[in-house]
């Protein structure tokens, strides 16, 4: 099988111009008979169909949700990120380039994260054009804010709504392609198999969600837009329905899953209230732009907190230790996820935390809110304005910038930011791992190609904020419609496939026998008590710390638990019908074997980098450890059969450009 | 707290629906979609079919929570979507109503679940802009004043639920087509297209067979973002200059 990167040659900078315009093209009238299936409609997925039907290809596009609007790409609330320079502050494509590479802790490719930086700017250009209502300045032009690990604005935002108005954008532009007819929308499908013909991947066994038929689906090539699996861990911001089945079931088939211990713990969430919880919410990184992160000097002040006995407004500042300034002055508030999350993991752990659950920080608006409202009060010519007055002009502005996010705060929590400062807590949020790719997009299976957070390519060990929306829409618009031309160009004598062969025959077969599997169990407890069971066990040994003893621990009661749930799960209603229940077992099924490969994986990298923090490996002032000279590689692992070890694969890195260097954001 | 579900249950699209009462157990900090989990953990414990209702990304974005809750779809607190409703808004001992989005456009699939294929339908006949990827010009060649560029985002934050749809006596779906309408149509990028935009979407929506707007504003008190009546008002505008000056006939 195939497995090298395929990184073009040339310099750095040059290598996407060069390769795009030395790529081999599809003529027009081949396009017509070419079929594509495109998985998952989030941003990657959406702009990829949009884009590859408006070039002509014939384009079937799935999503399980009832519309292609719901992916979860919605959700994203910060930005996104294009080296655009607008604020004249010193961007650059190459910087740009260089924050993602040491905000992923040197873990990723530097071929893809330079193409990433190059068409970020494209993509600004193209959501502008589709009509996404980017925030302004007063003289009309794009508006930018910061976001973490980097010291340049160069964020493009549409309030706490980026996800939604770009995921809107891509949608848009589906829909026309589908009133074209270049494009058929397959709503309420989900795919449970990839059909591989003669080494090339050819199609899908779909499940049709509303009736519960499979079916055949055949194509040309297939891509996976299905996004991330952080619902590994039951408790993530994830969507409930979010699920690592497309991916997974493409591993099974050979496909390598790439660095799958690289998980991202979002430090601003809300913390968990109860057992019960489904999910957890997350509050956008930007607020770290005005917000301080600060827990109680003192224990006893923090145990006053926790009963309940003393709020965070009576701590006096002099009690307070505002941790991510003190430790990281040079980034403060703003240093990557991975670091600002176990800074508050290590404040919890001291027992400074200061929700009931002892699991939480502060995240305090007052100064910003002070500070706010004194410029207002400058520019309104207000002179000696009250503390009141300033903070009535400086809440105005919080709200302005965040207004939806407290208001969602508030809805949960019952609490109000504007008064009290918020209690925030990390949570699982994203996951950089995922199906290994190489320039192309294109995973070890030839004609299947991975895009978006399905794939591994970009973010290495840590993805910096505002840069998920990037690399989707990166992926979908400007990536993959030119790359899957350099397969589908030798595909031009390749009749229509036919979903009838035996191929198509045993996939589906396959299918079958598993859902018929996992509805014969007639167990007695619910999916979801399993689903919760799993997550902990991964939140506990394989989350924000790990360690050897831990995670040889873990893997075996997930293959105890996996064993229990073949016995014991209980399904309700038909494989033949809706049936909601049937849908999360299947994917809860390929949760467990995925998290076993993630704790796998973590046992392997003997290092500290990124979101991976093995505790065996920290400086002594426990920042991550990195180890270049065993370790500068891409873990790619091949599935060997029900109980069998899978076999790592490692992709070196090549670092050409890019000095290895300690992470540091002090 | 404890509480008296009265939720409505439909076993598939053609069968005959009717409420069936339940008890559960829940806590104030319970989402409303939380405690049905707890019901339904019940009902599975039990053996029996648990609820069906749509959900996904819990946070009031998604747009695929579709009840009507005590007879108001999303529930009683304004301006928010089911999932981001909270127990604590409800009193022990309460009873509440549960049932779906009710509409002949959004025909029901089984309990809770209703289909809004009709939506997506709407935004492929004209809702967008009519632009290639790579056609663009630079994002800063067209300046956008503030408050344009703010008056669009209050339309484009519709999420495609459908209150507006439930909550209107004559299920019209005008805010949602308005919204997307004004979004685009406030827009330099979206102008030129927008009379075509506005007809072609109207048209659609006739055929979903959605009803007539009589400015009931029901709509615009149950949506859960706010998306304001004025934008019915804006669309009928442009609705009637484009068929006016146009070939086709009203």
């Amino acid at each position: 099988m195939p497995f090298q990167s395929n990184t073009p040659p040339g310099p750095l900078a040059e290598k996407w111009t060069r390769y795009r315009g030395t790529m081999n093209l599809v003529a027009p009238n081949n396009k017509r008979r070419i079929e594509v299936i495109v998985v998952g409609t989030g941003l990657a997925g959406a702009a990829a169909a949009a884009t590859l039907g408006e070039l002509g290809y014939k384009v079937k596009a799935f999503t399980f949700h009832d519309s292609p609007r719901r992916a979860h790409s919605i959700a994203a609330q910060g930005g996104i990120n294009a080296a655009k320079n607008y604020q004249n502050d010193g961007d650059s494509v190459y910087r740009l380039f260089y924050d993602t590479i040491k905000g992923g802790d040197y873990r990723s490719r530097e071929a893809n994260v330079h193409r990433l930086a190059e068409v970020s700017r494209n993509i600004i250009d193209q959501a502008v054009a589709q009509g996404v209502p980017f925030a302004r300045e007063y003289g009309g032009l794009l508006a930018n804010r910061s976001f973490g690990g980097v010291q340049v604005s160069r964020t493009f935002y549409a309030r706490g709504q980026t996800g939604q108005q770009l995921l809107l954008g891509a949608y848009q532009s589906l829909s026309r392609q589908i009133s074209k007819g270049s494009v058929k929308m397959y709503n309420r499908h989900e795919m449970l198999d990839v059909v591989i013909q003669d080494g090339k991947a050819r199609g899908i066994i779909a499940r049709n969600l509303l009736t519960g038929e499979l079916e055949r689906h055949a194509a040309h090539c297939v891509v996976l837009a299905s996004g991330g699996y952080g619902n590994v861990f039951y408790l993530s911001t994830n969507a409930m329905n979010s699920n690592g089945t497309a991916a997974w079931r493409a591993v099974r088939r050979g496909a390598y899953m790439a660095n799958p211990c690289f998980t991202q713990i979002h430090p601003t969430c809300i913390p968990q209230s109860g057992e019960y919880q489904s999910k957890l919410t997350l509050m956008s990184e930007s607020l770290r732009n005005d917000g301080r992160v600060w827990v109680p000097k003192k224990q006893e002040d923090a145990q006053a907190i926790r009963e309940g006995r003393k709020t965070g407004n009576d701590i006096p500042e002099a009690d307070r230790d505002y941790y991510l300034e003190r430790r990281y002055p040079a980034f403060g508030n703003l240093v990557p996820r991975d670091v600002a999350s176990r800074a508050a993991k290590v404040a919890c752990d001291e027992g400074l935390g200061v929700a009931p659950t002892g699991l939480a920080v502060f995240l305090d608006f007052e100064s910003a809110i002070m500070r706010y409202g004194q410029a207002e009060a400058n520019t309104k010519g207000i002179s000696n304005p009250s503390d009141a007055k300033i903070k009535e002009l400086g809440e105005k502005v919080v709200e302005e910038k965040y207004g939806n996010l407290f208001e969602m705060y508030e809805k949960i929590t019952g609490e109000n930011p504007y008064q009290t400062p918020m209690k925030i807590y990390p949570a699982v949020h994203y996951t950089m791992g995922g199906l290994w790719v190489d320039y192309n997009l294109e995973t070890n299976i030839p004609g299947l190609f991975a895009t978006g957070e399905a794939n591994f390519s970009d973010h290495g060990a840590n993805r910096l904020g505002a840069s998920a929306l990037m690399q989707g829409l990166a992926d979908g618009y400007f990536v993959l419609p030119y790359t899957i031309g350099q397969f589908l160009s030798q595909e031009i004598r390749t009749p229509k496939i036919d979903p009838n062969s035996p191929e198509f025959e045993q996939t589906e077969k396959d299918v079958e026998n598993r859902l018929n599997q996992l509805m014969n169990i007639k167990g007695n407890q619910s999916v979801e008590s399993f689903h919760r069971r799993l997550g902990k066990i991964m939140w506990e040994y394989c989350g924000m710390s790990r360690n050897a003893d831990g995670l040889k621990k873990a893997r075996k009661m997930i293959q105890e638990l996996r064993e229990e749930f073949y016995k014991d799960v209980f399904i309700p209603g038909d494989a033949k019908d809706y049936n909601p229940e049937l849908e999360k077992a299947h994917r809860v099924a390929d949760f467990f074997e995925l998290g076993e490969l993630m704790v796998v994986d973590a046992l392997d990298r003997q290092e500290s980098c990124g979101g991976h923090f093995r505790e065996e490996y920290q400086t002594e002032e426990g920042e991550a450890l990195r180890d270049d000279e065993n370790y500068a590689y891409v873990s790619a692992w091949e599935y060997t059969g029900w109980d069998e070890d899978p076999k790592l694969h490692k992709e070196e890195l090549v670092f050409e450009n890019v000095e290895l260097k300690t992470r540091s954001y002090k | 707290m404890k509480l008296t579900l009265k939720i409505w249950r439909q076993k598939s699209a053609n069968a005959k629906g009717k409420f069936e009462t339940y008890t559960v157990e829940a806590t104030p900090h319970m989402s409303f979609l939380e405690m049905l989990d707890v019901l339904n953990e019940d009902l599975i414990s039990k053996k029996e079919e648990p609820v069906a209702f749509e959900h996904d990304c819990r946070e009031g974005i998604c747009g695929t929570c579709s009840m009507v809750i005590n007879g108001e779809p999303h529930g009683p607190m304004q301006g928010t979507t089911t999932c981001q409703l909270h127990m604590r808004h409800f009193k022990d001992g309460d009873t509440i109503v549960i049932e779906p989005f009710r509409a002949s456009a959004f025909p029901v699939i089984k309990d809770l679940v209703v289909t809004r294929d009709s939506f997506d339908r709407i935004i492929q006949a004209g809702g967008y802009i009519s632009i290639n990827t790579g056609q663009a010009q630079d994002g800063n060649a067209i300046p956008i004043e503030k408050e344009t560029a703010a008056s669009a985002f209050d339309a484009a934050a519709c999420i495609g639920c459908g209150a507006c749809v439930a909550a209107c006596p004559n299920a019209s779906a005008m805010l949602f087509v308005s919204a997307k309408v004004a979004h685009l149509g406030r827009l330099p990028q979206g102008e030129v297209e927008a009379k075509r935009r506005a007809q072609a979407m109207v048209k659609q929506m006739d055929e979903e067979g959605f009803g007539m707007c009589s400015n009931i504003t029901a709509c615009e008190a149950e949506c859960p973002k706010g998306i304001s009546v004025e934008n019915i008002a804006k669309l009928n505008r442009e609705y009637l200059s484009s068929a006016l000056g146009s070939e086709t006939t009203v």
